[in-house]
């Protein structure tokens, strides 16, 4: 659906996009995640033919957006960030519009805003004036907007930004539902909304893309996770036990009450302790009561891959 | 289906239709049109232009103060002077919005991204603030006809002479709605777009004065002088004159700056 090629972005002397490469397949759902300034909004508006590349293509179903612009514009709905709309409108009347403006017939423009409007729930306010809408109702009208002409691709900037937690998990679920039949590509400087929303991320960072894969992949890249046991049984017994096991890259243990030890495994990358740690007890007859993989969360991703000096990496936070 | 449901490479776009191609015009010339009436703006300035409108209306009827006059009505509301405060204060006011309010609400960044040309874009503002324009003379076309009833037979209601003049305030107002079209596209503030369309229009006003010392006799600049002069283009109109030279002057004119108006639009590309 989406191609993107060696793309390239000055404003001025600035360099906004170095050299930037990815794809992003039919109906997929993408997020680009990264710091604030990172590119994002400027790959989103090369991409919805707001603003031409410095340098390099674009192709979004098979056309080049900058000199099939039209073509292409017909075929993505792009919502830009802060969802800028006309207040002094009415939801129906504005979504109209955009659906004429964007070359819907009079009854088809009808049909598609009788759906749009149920889709994302505005029935209920389809009458109001927009600039007397709350915030979270303003966030679907220009959903809606950008679905209103049935785009193949659709382009959200910061679709969460300055929303409070229940909008979030409405709007969130939109793009989830969405997800399912149209191709969305997304960006967010908030991780736990790129790993709610997105089946594939590409992390940016000052322009590049440091990572891209699926957020499980990434997860698992760059940490196999850390499990944490507590088991019955002598320190120094443990610890002699540990050492020698194969999988396990370095391990805390401390004493905690009823004679249970609490250890905590860090294994090789890629690794799952858990069968081991479970088969070892086991085969010792020790009592086990707990056995958790600790999940590394995008945020811990993030940090480390666009952490400048990987070599200064922190050690894992000490848990009492 | 949807125009966006096509799917895949080298798919070639449908050949458009005549009104299919003007679409998205119309639509954007609806909006904008509509915003005057939705808007304050556009109440306050029609209540703004009907106030002066009422004043020259009394200072026509002083004028006539019951006996016939040798000039046109026409040349008679022209001497009150209050058409020029009207088109130099009213065209910076119904265009600072245009584009400066987009730009600043974000609104242009969805405008933009819908398949429609700049130059779609710029026709439309510019059609839909020069409708409204002409909405808000339309009020001196009561005055003349009250104005006719009561004077006598010598200066009845001449429909040539009120068409010219509706010719010249149409060309004039073309070429500072163009001027206002301008500014705004350059600003995201309005206020900043309304002053700077009134110096352009004031500017444009000022030159004409140049005309009067000059004159003829001072040689290449007089000429030049005198042929870019509102004031005796719209003398001529009042008249009932309508000189060609005059109405290509305008109409080029216009097309130049919303030609300029585009490219302002379209710098975002290059910037």
């Amino acid at each position: 659906m989406v191609h993107v090629e060696s793309l390239t972005k000055f404003y001025g002397r600035q360099m906004a996009v170095d050299d930037v490469s990815f794809t992003v397949a039919t109906g997929d759902v993408v997020g680009l995640l990264g710091p604030n300034g990172a590119g994002k909004s400027t790959i989103l508006r090369i991409l919805s033919a707001y603003l031409p590349a410095t340098s390099g293509t674009v192709r979004i179903a098979g056309l080049d957006v900058a000199t099939q612009s039209e073509a292409v514009r017909r075929r993505i709905g792009y919502m830009p960030e802060n969802n800028p709309l006309h207040p002094e409108m009415r939801v129906r009347e504005y979504l109209k519009f955009r659906g004429r403006l964007k070359g819907l017939g009079v009854a088809e423009s009808r049909r598609r805003v009788d759906q749009v409007t149920e889709e994302c729930g505005l029935t209920d306010v389809s009458r109001r004036i927009i600039g007397t809408l709350s915030k979270g109702y303003r966030q679907r009208v220009g959903l809606a907007d950008a679905l209103v002409h049935s785009p193949d691709l659709i382009i959200l900037d910061e679709p969460t930004i300055g929303l409070d937690p229940h909008q979030i998990r409405s709007v969130r679920a939109m793009i989830q539902s969405l997800g399912r039949s149209r191709t969305v590509l997304l960006s967010s400087h908030i991780l736990s909304e790129v790993e709610a929303t997105c089946r594939r991320v590409l992390i940016l960072y000052e322009g590049r893309v440091v990572a891209a894969d699926t957020a499980e992949n990434l997860r698992r890249r760059v940490s196999g996770g850390t499990v944490v046991a507590e088991i019955a049984a002598p320190l120094a017994t443990l610890r002699e036990c540990w050492t020698a096991c194969p999988g396990v890259e370095c391990v805390e243990l401390a004493a905690v009450d009823g004679g249970y030890v609490r250890c905590r495994f860090e294994a090789a990358a890629g690794q799952d302790l858990r069968a081991e740690v479970f088969q070892t007890v086991v085969r010792h007859g020790w009592a086990l009561r707990e056995l958790t993989l600790q999940q590394q969360t995008l945020e811990d991703v993030f940090l480390r891959v666009t952490c400048k000096e990987p070599a200064a990496e922190p050690v894992e936070p000490e848990e009492s | 289906m949807g125009p966006g449901t096509a799917n895949g490479a080298g798919v070639s776009e449908a050949p458009w239709a005549w009104p299919r191609r003007l679409q998205p015009f119309m639509t954007l010339l609806r909006r904008e049109l509509s915003a005057y009436f939705l808007s304050l703006t556009g109440y306050v300035v029609m209540a703004a232009v009907l106030f002066l409108l009422g004043l020259s209306f009394v200072q026509m009827l002083t004028g006539y103060n019951g006996e016939a006059l040798e000039a046109p009505l026409t040349e008679v509301f022209y001497s009150t002077m209050f058409f020029w405060l009207i088109l130099l204060v009213s065209a910076p006011v119904i265009t600072m919005r245009l584009f400066a309010l987009e730009r600043s609400s974000g609104t242009f960044e969805t405008l933009m991204t819908t398949p429609i040309s700049e130059g779609a874009v710029v026709l439309a503002k510019f059609t839909a603030a020069l409708t409204f324009y002409l909405v808000m003379w339309l009020p001196l076309l009561v005055c003349l006809g009250i104005v006719s009833l009561y004077t006598p037979e010598g200066s009845p209601f001449e429909w040539r002479t009120v068409a010219s003049t509706f010719l010249g305030i149409t060309l004039l107002g073309a070429l500072y709605v163009a001027l206002g079209c301008l500014a705004s596209a350059f600003t995201r503030s309005q206020v900043l777009a309304a002053m700077v369309a009134l110096a352009l229009g004031l500017t444009f006003f000022m030159l004409s004065f140049l005309r009067g010392p000059l004159g003829e006799a001072l040689g290449l600049w007089g000429v030049v002088a005198n042929h870019i002069s509102l004031l005796t283009h719209m003398e001529d109109f009042v008249r009932g004159v309508v000189d060609t030279r005059w109405v290509v002057f305008y109409l080029g004119l216009a097309a130049w700056v919303l030609f300029l108006t585009v490219k302002v639009v379209e710098s975002r590309r290059w910037r």
